[in-house]
């Protein structure tokens, strides 16, 4: 990142970074003092918010959100510190600080939420926090672009995961996730588990980056450092992992569930290793590692038995340690010397030695070599892999044997290069990196060593009760540094062997996979950019075609439409039923006259020449009803029509005094298919009036307000007592839309006035 | 296009009808009339001012932008709907002040007065908006 923006003179950020860096920190020493009673059992609070849909804000407190919330208000610490001296004097730090508070918001909603709605609800502020995140340069095109990238393939993915939402809770009877998830035998034999399923997969496979949604996330990269180390690798894009997880128990379990969460898993932590060796900027690089660890985690809540999630959830912490320690340091390192490309950066440790220790510690833990933690996690990812029964296991062991492979040598490009041999000119001159910005990663590198070498705290507070929390029943966790010589270690030995061959040869392996890259058609971003392309062509069409500005077309396709589909579903459905007798005895003449009256005034509106004289009228005809309601004692109603029959005159002429002359368009069959359209408006609404008036009136909510207006809302005028009291919740909608609608008018209005003379604006 | 019968009836006539309008908004409650039915003759009082006057004599006779009224308006609904909130009840209901009681007679306040006022300067701004709009822009 350059720092050619205007600098503002703040010292950590002025008050924006005080605040920013105070609340993780309380919260994470609040959560870290309820660590202990959480580690013996979950615990649930919560109050009513909506209880006739039955959504509640209650918190589900166990150990697989304890681990979420330590790691997120952790991270969200040593993030927010550094972020305070990376761009606390940038001018729109504060703005960028209200994004990164909003995301934690939204982060901790998700996983302390005991609801699925609310979940969904704060599922839906991380994915637009993270939109505006990833654009906050929002100067830059590119920036842009993969923030409404994100925003959309996360958004189509929250969509679909609230209708998977809608019908588990349906389902189930209960939108508390704490009930649901005790109804896991009921869940899987239900005939619509697949669809919820695959509905719960399709929001989780977006959030968390799975093939073939995975495009967003590298390109997600554009945002701030930070950023990146925060929400695309430690926090937000695992909140499909956390989902997954915290639904394992209600829908975990199945055929279906190992088959999809074990190969989407897999084949996105193959193709992500893959891909990581291809990129030359450090970042990209570990972009695409973290994608590879998005996979392993899918892979393993797929495999579904206790060792797999416990290999999940140790590997979970393991990599958020390391991964945030490592984005952080390439921000360091990218402030130091102005580049971040693999193949310049060389020699930094005399330069920058303690990033080169944070980098060292973080490094050596992803590439999981003891005593480091990233080593007690690629353990029991192999022990996990053997222990599965059938196919299952050689296909999990593999791929997680790639994957590890592949993070052995990424460690070596990412923390050991960039620091070893001679010092490389670079754009800048490397200095090391101020106390705010080093705190993080040296603090999260320390950490891979402290739970390297006392693996059993871990195991106890954080990865024991996650592990019960994910698979549902209570089983002894016991994490150890050495287990003595078995599969697994030799496994291990062979990862570093192998490992260490590819980061020898990195270089020309990087080389062919650009070229081969070069020859390969299959590009997920540009085919994101055509579906894209497509979708707008499409609007685009459908636009010219329904809205193309023409008010004679709107109308024709507005009524048409009513015609059609209202007239059709009358006849398809044979709905005429008519309760009429014709006879004209009991009309009084002043009726007859109110009819002519109408009568006149419709025909006159259709014959005339004129637009004036068919605006005025039709107000006759609209007064003729009006004066028909007052016939039939119905005051309100007709005081209403009387004034909005006077009101439409009048615009409508202050309008058409103005309009275009347009030459009278007389052709005959012009004429002929608005008189059809208007015609076949009045006939279903005459039929549909027949038919309605035939049935029975049902009078239980007439009773009701003739009975409850006085005595319930003080008031004898039952309209205006229904309109403020009864349904105030509608009107109020209503004046809203008309508060809406006018002031959006005057808006087009005035941009009309604005094009036709621009001069007059300033 | 200006008629000085249009204008001078016009002055008298607007005072009646904005007159009218509240007294139709105040009675609402038992007897025909309310927020909208008011908002609408009192938005035709001004209307009439306008077409006997200008644009500009009759936005500098409301004084306030009828856009802003509006908004108001719909702010001064929501308060009255939140008003339940203090006595714990769901948003909306009403809540009612039966001040001066001496046998039958009393001045009741309530509520659902305040939201039909609320109503009243939504339909009354919205459509002066509108209306104003329409006259000097187009």
């Amino acid at each position: 990142m350059a720092d050619d923006y205007p600098k503002v003179d703040r010292v950590m950020g002025g008050p924006a970074g005080w605040i920013s860096i105070a609340f993780p920190s309380i919260l994470f020493l609040y959560f870290l003092g309820l660590l202990p009673q959480i580690a013996l059992g979950p615990q649930v609070h919560g109050i009513d918010w909506v209880p006739s849909l039955g959504i509640n804000l209650s918190v589900l407190l166990d150990g697989l959100s304890m681990t979420f919330v330590l790691l997120i208000t952790g991270i969200g610490a040593a993030v927010t510190l550094y972020s305070a001296r990376y761009l606390g004097q940038h001018p729109d730090y504060p703005r960028f600080v209200s994004y990164l508070l909003m995301f934690m918001v939204g982060m901790l909603g998700l996983v302390l939420a005991d609801n699925l709605i609310m979940l969904f609800v704060f599922w839906e502020i991380t994915t637009i926090a993270s939109y505006l995140l990833i654009g906050f340069n929002a100067d830059s095109a590119k920036s842009r672009r993969s923030a409404l990238q994100a925003l959309l393939v996360t958004g189509t993915g929250g969509l679909i995961l609230l209708g998977g939402m809608i019908v588990l809770g349906n389902v189930a009877g209960t939108f508390q996730l704490s009930e649901i998830l005790t109804q896991g035998d009921m869940l899987r034999a239900h005939p619509w588990y697949l669809a919820i399923l695959l509905l719960f997969l399709a929001g989780t496979f977006t959030k968390s980056a799975q093939v073939p949604f995975h495009f967003w996330l590298p390109n997600a990269m554009a945002a701030p450092t930070p950023v990146s180390a925060y929400l695309h690798s430690a926090t937000m894009v695992k909140a499909g992992i956390f989902l997954m997880a915290r639904m394992n128990p209600a829908l975990g379990g199945t055929d279906a569930w190992f088959w999809i969460l074990t190969l989407f898993g897999g084949v996105t932590a193959v193709f992500a290793s893959v891909m990581a060796m291809r990129q030359t900027d450090i970042k990209q690089v570990l972009a695409y590692t973290t994608l590879m660890a998005l996979g392993t985690l899918t892979m393993f809540l797929g495999a579904g038995t206790h060792y797999a999630i416990m290999a999940a959830m140790l590997f979970l912490v393991v990599h958020s340690l390391y991964k945030a320690a490592l984005f952080l340091m390439i921000g360091i390192v990218d402030h130091a010397t102005g580049t971040r490309e693999a193949s310049v950066l060389g020699g930094l440790s005399k330069a920058m030695p303690l990033t080169g220790l944070a980098a060292a510690l973080a490094g050596i833990s992803m590439a999981g070599i003891p005593p480091m933690v990233g080593f007690i996690g690629k353990e029991f990812i192999y022990k996990a892999g053997l222990g599965l029964e059938g196919v299952g296991a050689v296909r999990v062991t593999i791929m997680a044997f790639a994957a590890s492979v592949m993070m052995f040598a990424v460690g070596g490009i990412v923390a050991l290069k960039p620091f070893r041999g001679d010092l490389r000119p670079t754009p800048t001159e490397p200095h090391e990196g101020p106390w705010p910005m080093l705190a993080g990663p040296l603090v999260l590198g320390a950490l891979s060593l402290i739970f390297g070498l006392v693996p059993g705290v871990l195991g106890y507070y954080l990865v024991g009760p996650a592990t019960h929390a994910v698979f549902g029943e209570v089983r002894e966790v016991h994490l150890y540094l050495w287990g003595g010589v078995n599969t697994a270690l030799i496994l291990s030995l062979l990862t570093f062997l192998a490992g260490w061959l590819v980061y020898r040869r990195h270089e020309a392996i990087r080389t062919r996979l650009a070229a081969f890259e070069a020859r390969n058609p299959v590009d997920f971003d540009a085919g994101w950019d055509r579906l894209l392309d497509g979708f707008k062509a499409f609007a685009a069409w459908q636009t010219r075609l329904i809205q193309n500005g023409s008010l004679q077309r709107y109308m024709a396709v507005t009524f048409g439409t009513f015609v059609v589909l209202v007239g059709g579903t009358y006849l398809i459905k044979g709905a005429f039923r008519s309760g009429l007798s014709l006879t004209t005895e009991g009309i009084h003449p002043v009726q007859w006259a109110v009819l002519g009256l109408i009568a006149a005034g419709a025909m006159l509106t259709v014959w005339t020449h004129s637009r004036m004289t068919a605006v005025a009228a039709m107000g006759v005809t609209g007064i003729g009803v009006a004066l028909i309601f007052i016939m039939f004692s119905a005051p309100d109603v007709a005081i209403t029509q009387l004034l909005v029959e006077v009101l439409v005159v009048v615009l409508v002429s202050l309008v058409m005094l103005r309009l275009p002359y347009l030459p009278r368009r007389s052709k005959a069959t012009f004429r002929a298919g608005h008189a059809m359209i208007a015609g076949g408006m009045g006939l279903v609404t005459t039929f549909l009036m027949i038919s309605v008036l035939a049935t029975d009136f049902d009078r239980r909510l007439t009773t009701f307000f003739e009975a409850a207006s006085y005595p319930e809302a003080y008031g004898r005028n039952i309209v205006n007592v229904i309109l403020v009291d009864f349904r105030a919740l509608d009107t109020f909608g209503e004046v809203t839309v008309v508060a809406i609608a006018a002031i959006a008018a005057f808006a087009l209005l005035r941009g009309m006035s604005t094009r036709r003379k621009p001069e007059e604006e300033s | 296009m200006q008629s000085l019968i249009l204008t001078t009836t016009t002055r008298l006539l607007a005072a009646l009808l904005l007159m009218f309008s509240i007294y139709a908004l105040l009675r609402g409650h038992n007897l025909p009339g309310g927020g909208f039915i008011g908002g609408l003759i009192g938005a035709t009082a001004f209307i009439l001012y306008t077409i006997a006057t200008s644009v500009d004599e009759a936005r500098a006779a409301l004084r306030i932008d009828p856009s802003n009224l509006a908004i108001l308006g719909v702010g001064v609904a929501a308060l009255a709907g939140l008003g339940a909130g203090f006595a714990g009840d769901p948003f909306f209901t009403g809540q009612w002040l039966f001040l001066f009681q001496d046998g039958d007679s009393y001045i009741p306040l309530s509520t659902v007065l305040v939201f039909d006022i609320g109503v009243y300067m939504a339909v009354f701004g919205g459509i002066l908006t509108l209306v104003f709009a329409m006259e000097q822009e187009i």
